[in-house]
């Protein structure tokens, strides 16, 4: 636990540092989620006890994501207390934050689900 | 008057702990939690949103700010950085089925983000908002951090983006599994990829409490269309605006 904690948090903060240094527009956490997952690519192969540890970080991790929606609550806590600042624009905005997020949801997920059909047809005659 | 005045000062205390908010955060919570678990998983009640009204509405009916509240609520927001790169876990585990599905994966992102950039400037456009007002919506797909960034480099306001990034997150994640039933669309990557695609970390939090592969394709979506969306976004501004 206390060493799985460890890895996660030092590749975060090795994800912040890179962000920092090369002022990259990609946030800390994702460049850390990008590193880690090569480390795990890369050292799977080469490192014996690899598998014990990638198993550690995995239990650690699935504590943390299970409830990956809670920590979202602080964040929109905030956008109720400050919704004011939307002004005299709320419900035009509301309104094409409900359409535009709902029809780009249906049109990606018409898109990839009509490619991944259209895959495995192809792979089916080959 | 001796009492109420006890209770008094025990109140004026606890409210400048950050242990009284964090409590109050989890315990909002776990109500969301449990009216979704009674509802039978109906994505219109979804726990987040419940938790947010619970939790706003003490706030106001306490005359509590904001800030203090954040004062205890930060120990739980700071955990979203790490639970970011714990994403790379289920990734991880999950990489022979992502490899599988590298075409799909590359089409969707190229027609999607444009898909998304275009639908809020001509949506914009329709609802006669200021060219200002679209650009600071313009990136409200991606995790709040790019998106901020994107809005500051096309010339909105980043803290409004921020605002309405996070509706658009809670907005797909609580509308989007609906929708995606009443258009038929069942394969479990295509709707996590779509989440992630259109409501970036909500939205992804959203699908892996639901099912891990869709899970970690909406991680895959939120990560990749945040990066897209930066490329993206430049190019269609020249043509629009």
């Amino acid at each position: 636990m206390l060493k799985s904690l460890f890895i996660i948090f030092f590749y975060q903060l090795l994800g912040e540092a890179i962000q920092k240094f090369f002022a990259i527009n990609i946030p800390g956490p994702v460049i850390g989620l990008i590193l880690l997952l090569l480390s795990f690519i890369l050292f799977s192969k080469n490192i014996k006890q690899s598998k014990r540890i990638i198993k550690e970080i995995s239990l650690t991790s699935h504590q943390i994501i299970s409830h990956l929606s809670l920590l979202f609550v602080p964040i929109g806590v905030g956008v109720v207390m400050h919704i004011n600042y939307l002004g005299d624009n709320l419900f035009k905005i509301f309104s094409i934050i409900i359409i535009g997020t709902l029809t780009t949801l249906v049109f990606t997920a018409f898109v990839m689900e009509k490619i991944i059909n259209l895959e495995k047809k192809n792979g089916k005659r080959r | 008057m001796a009492r109420e005045d006890k209770l008094y000062k025990i109140w004026v205390y606890l409210q400048a702990e950050p242990l009284f908010w964090i409590t109050l955060t989890l315990g909002a919570y776990l109500v969301g939690d449990y009216l979704y678990k009674k509802s039978k998983l109906n994505p219109l009640v979804n726990p987040v949103a419940i938790s947010i009204l619970i939790v706003s509405s003490v706030l106001l009916f306490l005359d509590v700010s904001y800030d203090r509240y954040f004062e205890g609520a930060k120990f739980i927001h700071f955990m979203l950085g790490p639970a970011t790169v714990a994403l790379a876990i289920p990734i991880y585990e999950k990489r022979n089925l992502i490899t599988k599905e590298v075409k799909p994966i590359i089409f969707s992102i190229c027609l999607g983000i444009p898909f998304a950039i275009l639908i809020t400037f001509y949506l914009g456009k329709f609802f006669g908002l200021s060219n200002e007002m679209i650009l600071t919506m313009i990136p409200r797909n991606v995790t709040a951090p790019i998106a901020m960034g994107i809005s500051e480099l096309i010339g909105g306001i980043p803290s409004l983006t921020a605002i309405i990034t996070i509706i658009t997150g809670i907005i797909g994640a609580s509308l989007g599994t609906f929708l995606l039933n009443v258009f038929k669309l069942k394969d479990m990557s295509a709707r996590g990829f779509a989440f992630g695609l259109a409501s970036h970390g909500i939205g992804t939090a959203r699908a892996m409490s639901k099912n891990k592969t869709a899970g970690v394709f909406a991680a895959l979506a939120m990560g990749l269309s945040g990066i897209a969306t930066s490329l993206f976004v430049l190019i269609i501004i020249k043509f629009l605006i």
